[in-house]
């Protein structure tokens, strides 16, 4: 067990590591020049004195060849340095750390919304046989997917917050600004997990194990709670990883549409100021994100499926 | 499903027409699948020929007819300048689905050549292509995409190109697997110990038969392209301000949520609904290839 953790970790590192170079080589490498990104933003292009320039130039090693500006980057990177924001000169990791809080509520309450709305759609229609009512659940998840969050999230605040004026329209104030944005966010991603969901206890009705259970007089909410949802739920444990990407993405759009703070919002905003270390230092964080989920997910296998051993688990 | 049929030879010839009566039929009998391609045909015709379609001028509006709500006169009413909407949305559409289009093919081609390279030579650069391609995976795609636009710069053609790159992985998974798949037939095999080069070998025998889920992965991407392309344009890094595209469009309406809610509503509804149109379609090839097969 502890090798198989070790091995995990080491993966992990390999993910984070590998996420840090490829933004480092996106964002480093093509044609664009933080200077001058950094002088526009402030800006002081034409009035700064060459010599300012060039001093900065030297301090950012922007004129050094490539493996020189890697290594600086990768050395601070280790020390768990990703450099500075260049238009709010605060440490990236600090920025980070005052954001992430907030959108972690935001994507929590998201997740369980999205839960509790995907599995139950799957499990009613994987309950009902036929008819009506299922035709219309499965109809749901394909037509949820095709809603842009921003258009469900402006639709639910003018129903909402302006009509009704059930919930603050902005900000971060309190739990009752949290649920319009949670409930916009995990739209998408419910009907990602009702798909799976449905498809997977589709499959699992069919196993000889319920065979079984029918034999021996289990009515059918037991087969469907008790044997079948148990094991139907592995899939959608492959998928949580993808899930919780797909929520930190969401939360780019959500946050802008319902200004709230939050990572999401420290995204957009160093698009629109060109802040490239903010930038990487938040692909480095989803890639983080994406390590911890899925070791999570991979430790909890066993628990579900005692068939499944850790130590034959570890190529993924 | 996949058992070989052996038919008479005279039993060949009539097998065209009926294979198109029962396509035809297989199509009529699925109301939903009509409509979304009578739409979709709708939307690209719009992106074709806009003067045809739209009512105003996109870009020049009456001061004096300001935020009408929809009516016969303004069909999607009018904007804070006194736009036309629906024209606005028409003339939209050929940016967005261009860029949607312009994503996809970026996507497609640089994906199936990853994947075909990585599948087809094997080896250790096989190793370093697919790991690169599982660390893009790590990262959601639209926080790729927007990474990209960072570097590039804001407009419609670097969203496409952006949005583009984030789905090459995708892709090149999918079709990789495929040429594995395919290496190991008969005819491969056979087309090698006869001596045809490698590269005939990749183009005529191998590349044929790994296409066809790719293919389909391209038509599934035009719904997810089309979700992220105008993500972005409400983001507010595509086309610049008086250039109508469909995300910026609803982006320009949140203004006026309390005011004008069809500024919002009916682009964004113009967007779900080809969305769903396009995902029907995607969804009908992907199952007529399931039945193929």
């Amino acid at each position: 067990m502890t090798g198989y953790l070790l091995r995990r970790v080491a993966q992990g590192v390999f993910v984070l590591w590998a996420a840090f170079t490829a933004s480092f080589v996106i964002l480093y490498l093509l044609p664009s020049d933080p200077v001058e990104i950094m002088l526009a933003s402030t800006g002081s292009m034409g009035e700064m004195d060459p010599a300012a320039v060039a001093e900065l130039r030297a301090e950012h090693h922007v004129d050094d060849p490539f493996y020189v500006q890697y290594g600086i980057a990768l050395g601070r990177f280790v020390q768990g340095d990703l450099g500075t924001s260049i238009p709010q000169r605060l440490p990236v990791t600090e920025l980070i750390g005052r954001a992430f809080p907030e959108t972690l509520r935001l994507a929590a309450l998201a997740f369980v919304l999205a839960l509790a709305l995907g599995g139950g759609v799957a499990l009613l229609s994987g309950f009902l046989r036929g008819g009506r009512l299922r035709r219309l659940l499965l109809s749901l998840p394909p037509l949820l997917v095709s809603v842009p969050s921003f258009w469900a999230g402006l639709l639910l605040l003018q129903v909402f917050s302006f009509r009704l004026g059930w919930f603050p329209a902005l900000g971060n104030q309190g739990f009752g600004s949290l649920v319009l944005p949670a409930v916009t966010l995990a739209l998408p991603t419910a009907a990602v997990i009702a798909q799976v969901l449905t498809k997977s206890l589709m499959l699992t009705w069919r196993e000889p194990f319920v065979v079984t259970a029918t034999a021996k007089g289990a009515s059918r909410p037991r087969i469907l709670f008790v044997d079948v949802l148990r094991h139907a739920s592995l899939p959608g444990f492959t998928i949580v990883g993808m899930t919780i990407g797909n929520l930190l993405a969401g939360a780019i759009v959500v946050e802008t549409v319902f200004s709230r703070l939050g990572v999401g919002r420290l995204v957009e905003q160093a698009v629109a100021a060109q802040d490239i270390p903010m930038i990487q230092g938040l692909v480095v964080l989803s890639a983080l994100v994406f390590v911890v989920v899925n070791t999570g997910a991979d430790l909890l296998y066993p628990l579900i499926d005692p068939r499944i051993r850790p130590s034959r688990a570890v190529k993924a | 499903m996949s058992v070989p049929v052996v038919k008479a030879p005279d039993a060949v010839r009539p097998a065209r027409p009926r294979r198109l009566r029962y396509g035809v039929r297989w199509t009529l009998r699925r109301p939903g699948l009509v409509l979304s391609v009578l739409f979709l045909v709708w939307v690209l015709l719009w992106a074709a020929v806009p003067g045809l379609f739209a009512t105003h001028d996109p870009l020049v509006g009456v001061p004096a007819d300001k935020l009408l709500p929809p009516g016969p006169g303004h069909w999607f009413g009018t904007d804070h300048l006194g736009r036309d909407l629906f024209s606005r949305t028409v003339h939209g559409a050929s940016l967005s689905l261009g860029a949607t289009a312009l994503a996809v093919f970026v996507g497609f081609v640089a994906g199936s050549v990853l994947g075909l390279f990585s599948g087809f030579v094997g080896g250790w650069s096989d190793e370093v292509v697919m790991r690169c391609v599982d660390v893009m995976m790590s990262i959601p795609g639209l926080l790729l995409s927007l990474a990209v636009v960072t570097v590039l710069g804001f407009g419609t053609l670097n969203v496409a190109v952006a949005v583009g790159i984030a789905a090459v992985a995708g892709f090149a998974r999918v079709m990789r697997a495929d040429v594995l798949r395919t290496c190991t037939e008969v005819f491969v095999e056979a087309a090698e110990s006869l001596g045809v080069s490698r590269r005939r070998t990749l183009v005529r025998h191998v590349l044929p038969h790994s296409i066809g889920s790719v293919l389909v992965l391209a038509a599934l991407e035009f719904g997810t392209a089309i979700l992220a392309v105008s993500s972005l344009s409400f983001l507010g890094f595509g086309a610049a301000p008086p250039t109508p595209e469909w995300g910026s469009l609803v982006s320009e309406g949140r203004n006026y949520l309390v005011s004008a809610w069809w500024l919002t509503t009916l682009p964004g509804l113009v967007i779900v609904l080809t969305m769903l149109a396009t995902n029907r379609v995607a969804r009908a090839l992907d199952a007529g290839r399931g039945e193929d097969r």
